[in-house]
């Protein structure tokens, strides 16, 4: 019995065959991943489940029976919910107030905060989804938020719950309750469509994959009898290494070094709070820490984008602290942002002019006063050659990239710039298994070169795998350093969430 | 010290408070209705040109009819009217809410100077038509000083409070208000929920014509039973100052505009004071009381007032 088929499926987007002919069965009472690269189709293919758009072709039947989903409402109506990757919560209301909107209880012509309440807090004790009904959702956890969203499909009656890419603002301990709460929803006989790129995740949750690549699905397995290697083979096309092999490197002498630097943030309150270490040459550093504790401020100081209340910063043992971005970028300092769209690059510029950005003023792309485009055309070809930013057309526009050869384009431009240290934020964020290997190879590249990396990432995986040392951050505060090698991701996820690293070490 | 004497005469005078009332009044609905239309997320600074539409109209039907109240509902439909081509522009077509806001302002003003000619006979400031009389309400009349001060007031003043109580409630009491506040913040979670995002934007922008037509017939016929050019004059604009001042919430949008209301009772009370001599080079500072009153609660106050999250913002589905 299956409780989702889509069959045959084409949802075209101009220019784009985002579904060509995609069919998906899954059965009732299961964990049903669907795993693939950016820009696969998946979540193309789910928002039609969910009406938010329109097959072009095929059809969708739910329980067996043939259905039209025109919206939304429709998708409730046949007991679909969705959790979707960027909430859609209302940050203003509470908890209770978010999760009734829409389908709200009635007392003669008033709203029922009462009963809104009281059935929450019901959906929340037998399922195990603890919140805290009256809290505005703005002052909540993004695990709990998370919670939010699926009592709200719970609310509206759903049996098949799509889940878009859940794990990917959570902290490991969180990762294993958001699991433990999938299993007692299948254990109640709910569907879960679980939409992921983290194929451990995969591995250990869902019972079914249907692996999907350029619009179609490339493979369907059981999960039991796969394993990672198989299902990157089908995402990707090709054989990918999925571990990162990385050869011992002495590291020199210190290139950079931060001492007791205090960062406030836009609400002018401290974000960074006493935080000192150092980057050797040849050595990566990585920074992890749930998304929130100052990760974002401490790179804007060290760039030269946020002011620094106190403390110092110094390369190569001058001091550098109010240093302007143009004046670090001199001494030899490179970054590659962590929002690429926000920060990294010009949508509404062709590649040629994102290429040069920095170094727009430097005699290799100017002649006199002009920009001299001769050579930045020519340099432009270059880098894409040798970066493989595809398409390789270099009056392509910043925005029409997809995600992954827009950092491309980011990583080359920074790494052409020779520098001696580079600040490398959330390097692979929303990039697929194939982006994810070329930069970790780069960046790995730029250590045997003897340039020292400061590595901020929510991924703990990515932080294990490239850093020689690790840093945990949390509310501002490093909580301790460690050696990949002498830890694990339980203890690092311990002081992610406000354990030193003694009291990790204790447990 | 004859000022500061002068200052305390006038804080003793009932006559102060009730016309910091009447001042007020016009701000509390055009206030009202830029909640009603900022909290479902669209800026609407036609508020202005709006109130001048309705004065027009009420004047115009008040002419033609008689009756006072067909000239204030008829400012409620011209208001409507005015609004929906703003929800037009700027929810079906996702226009840029500011211009066109702007150009509906002067559009009023184009309308309203132009048919003063064909309508009246004469450019500038109309007859006197009617007025809404004032109404003495027995009770309240008697008590010392209350009385003076609401016992015989212009019902459009008991109106607005009313306004004002119906629209906390509606907005914070009922679902329709929730889906208000959602939409306004969020409008693609919303949308997800299934909320009709377009409808409720609709029905905040139509609602901010009601409030505001309001707002304009009393400031004719409510208050001098004439139309004069541009009559308006720059209260729309305060309204809106009041309703940021206040937050967004129709409780807070009437407590500022209270504020405003007595600044400008506070400037017209000691232009008339004996104690001092004001000359006549000297009283259009008085004037601009309430709106240096407004530069300075909007430059300080702002950081504290949070607009709604999609303010200004249109929703375009899938994109």
């Amino acid at each position: 019995m299956y409780a989702v088929e889509m069959v045959n499926i084409v949802k075209r987007f101009p220019g784009v065959l985002a579904n060509d002919h995609v069919t998906l069965r899954v059965k009732k009472g299961s964990i049903h991943a669907i795993v693939g690269e950016n820009g696969a189709g998946k979540s193309t293919l789910m928002n039609q489940l969910y009406g938010l758009y329109h097959p072009d072709e095929g059809e969708i039947f739910i329980d067996g029976k043939k259905v039209v989903i025109k919206g939304p409402r429709d998708a409730i109506k046949e007991g679909i919910g969705m959790v979707h990757q960027h909430f859609m919560l209302v940050d203003t209301l509470t908890v209770a107030e978010n999760v009734v909107l829409g389908s709200e209880p009635k007392k003669g012509l008033n709203f029922d905060l009462k009963r809104a309440r009281k059935e929450v807090m019901e959906l929340s004790e037998k399922y195990g989804l603890t919140v805290d009904v009256d809290a505005k959702v703005e002052d909540i956890s993004v695990g709990m938020q998370q919670r939010v969203e699926i009592i709200k499909t719970l609310y509206r009656g759903a049996n098949i719950i799509i889940l878009d890419e859940p794990t990917a603002v959570l902290t490991p301990q969180e990762v294993e309750e958001l699991f433990a709460i999938m299993r007692k929803l299948k254990s109640d006989g709910k569907t879960i469509l679980f939409i992921s790129h983290k194929l451990h995740e995969v591995m250990e949750i869902s019972d079914r994959v249907t692996v999907m690549r350029l619009g179609k699905v490339t493979g369907e397995l059981e999960t039991s009898q796969t394993n990672p290697k198989e299902i990157a083979r089908y995402m990707v096309g090709r054989d990918v290494v999925l571990t990162v092999t990385k050869e011992f490197h002495e590291p020199k002498d210190t290139v950079f070094e931060v001492k007791n630097l205090v960062v406030k943030d836009n609400r002018g309150l401290v974000a960074v709070n006493d935080v000192s270490f150092e980057v050797k040459r040849g050595e990566i550093v990585g920074i992890a820490g749930v998304a929130g504790n100052g990760q974002t401020e401490l790179v804007e100081a060290i760039t030269g984008l946020r002011k620094i209340e106190s403390g110092h910063m110094y390369f190569e043992g001058k001091d550098v602290t109010g240093f302007t971005p143009r004046q670090l970028r001199e001494q030899g300092m490179a970054h590659i942002p962590e929002d690429r769209l926000k920060h990294g690059l010009i949508k509404e510029f062709e590649a040629y002019y994102n290429v040069i950005l920095g170094g727009h003023y430097k005699t290799l792309f100017t002649n006199g006063p002009f920009l001299n485009h001769n050579k930045i055309f020519e340099y432009t070809k270059q880098l894409m050659e040798e970066f493989d930013v595809r398409p390789r057309r270099i009056e392509h526009l910043g925005g029409n990239f997809s995600g992954g050869n827009q950092q491309k384009l980011v990583v080359g431009r920074e790494i052409n710039t020779n520098p001696k240290f580079l600040v490398v934020a959330q390097p692979t964020r929303g990039l697929d298994v194939g982006a994810i290997e070329f930069i970790h190879k780069q960046i790995l590249k730029m250590r045997e070169r003897d340039v020292g990396i400061l590595l901020i990432s929510m991924e703990l995986e990515e932080i294990f795998s490239l850093s020689d040392r690790i840093l945990v951050m949390y509310e501002g505060e490093i909580m301790g350093e460690v050696r990949p090698e002498e830890t694990t991701v339980e203890e690092v996820g311990m002081m992610m969430t406000g354990h030193r690293l003694e009291e990790a070490r204790r447990g | 010290m004859r000022i500061v004497e002068a200052i305390f005469l006038v804080f003793i005078n009932p006559l102060f408070y009730k016309i910091a009332l009447t001042a007020a009044t016009p701000l509390i609905f055009a206030s009202l209705g830029g909640v009603y239309s900022e909290i479902t997320g669209v800026v609407n600074i036609a508020l202005e040109g709006i109130m001048l539409l309705g004065a027009f109209t009420s004047v115009v039907f008040t002419w033609l009819t008689g009756n006072v109240w067909i000239g204030v509902l008829m400012a409620v439909v011209s208001g409507v009217a005015l609004a929906w081509l703003h929800a037009w522009g700027s929810i079906k077509w996702a226009g840029n809410q500011v211009v066109l806001g702007t150009a509906l302002i002067l559009i009023a003003q184009g309308i309203t100077g132009f048919l003063m000619e064909p309508i009246f006979g004469k450019p500038g400031q109309t007859d006197f038509v009617g007025k809404v009389e004032e109404i003495k309400i027995p009770g309240i009349a008697e008590i010392p000083f209350i009385g003076k001060v609401i016992g015989e007031i212009s019902p459009f003043v008991y109106m607005a409070f009313a306004a004002v109580a119906f629209s906390w409630w509606l907005i914070y009491k009922t679902n329709l208000g929730l889906r208000m506040r959602s939409v306004g913040e969020n409008p693609e979670a919303a949308d997800t929920l299934g909320i009709n995002v377009y409808g409720i934007r609709y029905f905040g922008v139509l609602m901010s014509g009601v409030w505001a037509g309001l707002a304009g017939a009393y400031l004719s016929v409510g208050e001098v039973g004439l139309f004069k050019e541009l009559m308006s004059g720059g209260r729309g604009f305060i309204a809106l100052a009041a309703m940021i001042l206040g937050k967004y919430n129709p409780v807070g949008a009437l407590l500022a505009s209270l504020l405003f209301g007595a600044s400008t009772a506070f400037a017209n009370q000691m232009q008339s004071s004996s104690l001092i001599h004001v000359s006549d080079t000297v009283k259009p500072l008085f004037d601009m009381i309430p709106f240096i009153l407004t530069i300075i609660v909007v430059a300080g106050f702002v950081g504290k007032s949070r607009p709604p999250k999609a303010d200004g913002v249109p929703y375009e589905k899938g994109a």
